[in-house]
């Protein structure tokens, strides 16, 4: 730089100055106004729901045929089904669509949601390395899986989260009678992450672990592992659906999340769930008893 | 390998053919994001600024703490707007958890900390030098903040830069008020989180790179700003 | 210490009408910082209409004694009167200081005058005609839209006192404001000094600078550890100084 006056240009400093601002307003102000990231239709409905059922590209599925018949826009939060049916309790959604039973009888027996249906179901099944080193592969039955993985110690990775998947992994261990926990941090893994992030764990750890059927079906960095262990009735997965009671939370839209619960019990919605194919097969069995 | 070589390939294509999906998440990044830090450059200018200034008892506690909140895991700040937008939350009537709102308002809670601290030593520094002859001047401590903060300029870029990038990168805040929902509130890093869990590695390693790519044209942007600024301005 | 039947008491009208309130006047004033008396019950009254340089060794709180006169420190014991009113805030708006560092804002030379007249409340058509006053006052138009920190040291100085003198004070103080400059500067700055001497303007400037002392001041103070050891016409301070620490400072010596 020279040292003093050949920077001075035409154009006055005050005026440049002026204009930068002027630009850098001008920018923000298009961001802020810009159509596309906000849907403008205010008729939307929040369905907390599980990362399973998100992850297994399920949603993105169905949700045109609901939106497409009813207009009305599903906005879809995926977590646990812990944090989902907590999320739902403080009144943050207006439907949840989650898989653990007891958890959800416990919240419409508690008056956080109202009727309670089940919607459809897969499999829980238990994958490993292909290697298989507590040689579980082909085993009809969870327990013995499970009870050979723990006399081996070879790796577990365990959800750990108090999702569905956590949840029911834990009523298997419990059925087997062996403490887990107890190796917590030696060969059983509690991942404190979703469905996927504890598949990509497994998979980096060469730890079996307990998947839902849909999301391991859609999950793309599978490296060698297989499925070891499935057919069991004890892996049966199901999901229900339950509006959030309106009473204990005014700004519940009851009507539109009732429109989309009986959807989803519909025959319409259950064909939508059923036609839901990866590679030719079915993710997820629809299994609502209409009238029940 | 085979991971980063697709994810350098998927990058690629996603930029070249403008997949709509990309510029609407990369859209709501950077909407998201500038406006935090927008709101956040006015409240930490003027926090940084009057801290630097007025002296007052537990000025030094509220230093130490904002040089602390620096560090704030941005799952905290989602967190502490969650309990506060929720339902069940005092600010609930707002309706506006799981909007880019919200989000706006976690990123500015991050944020603000940052440039305030900054914006506060850069002031601090300058001070030193122009304190006497500000008194002597007749300045008022609300003039001496203004002069500071015009004077301190391009160290203040230097803050605001801090902050996006804090921003743009975060995932933890806006995960938990936004939701991560399709088309609503699914930013470029909820995106990535997204695919990671669902073991779409090289997609996610992709997004990862059009996030730091339009982060390192941000800086660009800014920068030459600043560069501008600086011939104008009179370093 | 001060003798209160100093010749030079009571002469200050002899310099012609001016605006100045005079005297300025130290009244045992103290000053203390972390337990070190730093001015030590000073007494003085200054009454010349021209200019008064305070001199003295380092250390003698010749900077200190400016700063508590111009109100940016305040004493811990007596008091600072001008025209016979306790020095406040009020008072210090009528004064200016030029420092021995320039300090000049990140902006442009013209932008530091019309800044500092902002600060003095000073409406923006009167800025304009003043910044235009004191760019030409320190030779400066050319470089009006120059950021003011790359002009060279003499420039930096001569903008700091044209900035000073654009707010038209009553009181300028000025703290060795030509310590690093060359002649040429140097004279530049002193020329400044006369010129506003002669628009009534009275000036203190603390310099080490005997010379600049001998061509500028009406009267002289001399200063050692935080106490004002003469006071008295610069043409007798330098002939005959009366006191031990004077001689041997204008001797050139050490002063302990």
């Amino acid at each position: 730089m020279n040292k003093r006056g050949d920077l001075v240009s035409p154009m006055s400093p005050r005026l440049r100055r002026r204009t930068v601002l002027v630009a850098l307003g001008a920018l923000l102000l298009a961001l802020a106004l810009a159509p596309g990231a906000l849907h403008a239709d205010d008729k939307f409905i929040i369905v907390q729901s599980t990362t399973s059922i998100q992850n297994s590209g399920l949603f993105d599925h169905i949700l045109p045929m609901f939106e497409k018949k009813t207009g009305i826009e599903v906005r879809v939060v995926a977590v646990g089904t812990g944090q989902a049916l907590k999320n739902a309790t403080n009144g943050d959604g207006d439907v949840v669509l989650v898989h653990s039973k007891p958890d959800e009888e416990r919240f419409v027996a508690e008056g956080w949601g109202l009727k309670r249906h089940d919607v459809m179901y897969n499999d829980f099944v238990i994958v490993g390395p292909a290697s298989d080193p507590a040689g579980i592969a082909a085993l009809k039955d969870a327990d013995e899986a499970l009870e050979k993985i723990a006399k081996a110690e070879t790796p577990f990775a365990s959800r750990g989260d108090g999702s569905g998947t956590h949840r029911a992994e834990q009523k298997l261990w419990q059925d087997a009678s062996i403490d887990a926990k107890k190796s917590s941090g030696g060969w059983y893994l509690e991942t404190g992450s979703g469905m996927g992030a504890t598949l990509n764990t497994a998979v980096g750890k060469h730890a079996y672990t307990l998947t839902d059927l849909g999301t391991w079906l859609s999950f793309e960095n599978k490296g060698d592992f297989k499925v070891l262990v499935e057919g069991d009735p004890k892996l049966f997965n199901q999901y229900g659906g339950i509006l959030v009671n309106p009473a204990k939370h005014p700004n519940v839209k009851a009507d539109d999340g009732q429109a989309f619960v009986d959807w989803l019990i519909s025959s319409d919605g259950q064909a939508a769930i059923a036609s839901y194919k990866i590679d030719g097969k079915q993710l997820f069995f629809p299994n609502a008893r209409p009238g029940a | 390998m085979t991971d980063f070589i697709n994810a350098f390939k998927t990058a690629l294509g996603l930029i070249v053919t403008l997949n709509p999906g990309l510029v609407e998440i990369l859209f709501l990044s950077l909407k998201v994001s500038l406006s935090a830090v927008a709101i956040a450059s006015v409240l930490g200018f003027a926090i940084g600024g009057t801290l630097a200034v007025y002296r007052f008892p537990g000025r030094g506690a509220v230093v130490a703490v904002l040089g602390a909140l620096m560090g704030l895991p941005p799952v905290v700040a989602g967190l502490l707007v969650y309990l506060l937008l929720s339902n069940a939350g005092p600010l609930g009537v707002l309706q506006l958890l799981y909007t880019p709102t919200a989000m706006i308002i976690a990123q500015v809670v991050l944020v603000t900390p940052i440039i305030a601290a900054l914006s506060c030593q850069a002031c601090e520094d300058l001070l030193e030098e122009y304190d006497e002859q500000l008194r002597s001047l007749g300045a008022s401590p609300r003039a001496i903040v203004l002069t500071l903060l015009w004077d301190g300029r391009y160290r203040l870029t230097s803050a605001v830069l801090a902050g996006f990038g804090r921003a743009i990168a975060e995932v933890g805040a806006v995960m938990i008020v936004g939701g991560n929902i399709d088309h609503v509130t699914r930013t470029m890093t909820t995106a990535i989180a997204l695919e990671t869990s669902k073991g779409n590695i090289a997609l996610a390693l992709a997004l990862g790179i059009v996030l730091l790519a339009t982060a390192v044209a941000v800086n660009a942007a800014l920068m030459s700003v600043r560069r501008l600024a600086l011939r104008l301005a009179y370093a | 210490m001060l003798d209160p039947t100093h010749p030079l008491n009571g002469l200050g009208t002899a310099f012609g009408s001016a605006r100045a309130p005079l005297p300025v006047e130290l009244r045992a004033l103290n000053y203390e910082a972390s337990g070190k008396l730093v001015i030590d019950n000073a007494n003085l009254k200054i009454e010349t209409r021209g200019i008064t340089a305070i001199m003295g060794p380092n250390g003698a709180g010749k900077s200190v004694l400016l700063r508590l006169m111009h109100g940016l420190i305040a004493p811990t014991g007596g008091e600072i009167l001008w025209g016979g009113r306790q020095m406040d805030r009020e008072l210090s708006r009528r004064q200016a200081m030029v420092f021995q560092k320039p300090v000049l804002l990140r902006r442009s030379v013209a932008a530091n005058i019309r800044h500092a007249l902002g600060l003095r409340g000073v409406g923006r058509k009167e800025r304009a005609i003043r910044v235009d006053d004191a760019l030409k006052l320190a030779a400066l138009e050319r470089h009006a839209s120059t950021p003011a920190r790359v002009l060279s040291g003499g420039e930096q100085q001569r903008l700091c006192l044209a900035r000073a003198l654009s707010l038209e004070p009553e009181l300028l103080f000025l703290d060795e404001p030509t310590a690093s400059l060359d002649p040429a500067s140097t004279l530049a700055i002193e020329k400044l000094l006369i010129d506003a001497q002669r628009r009534s303007i009275k000036i203190i400037v603390v310099t080490h600078d005997v010379g600049q002392a001998r061509r500028l001041a009406q009267d002289v103070i001399f200063m050692h550890h935080g106490r004002i050891i003469e006071h008295g016409y610069a043409d007798s301070f330098f002939d005959t100084p009366r006191s031990e620490g004077a001689r041997a400072y204008l001797a050139g010596g050490l002063v302990l």
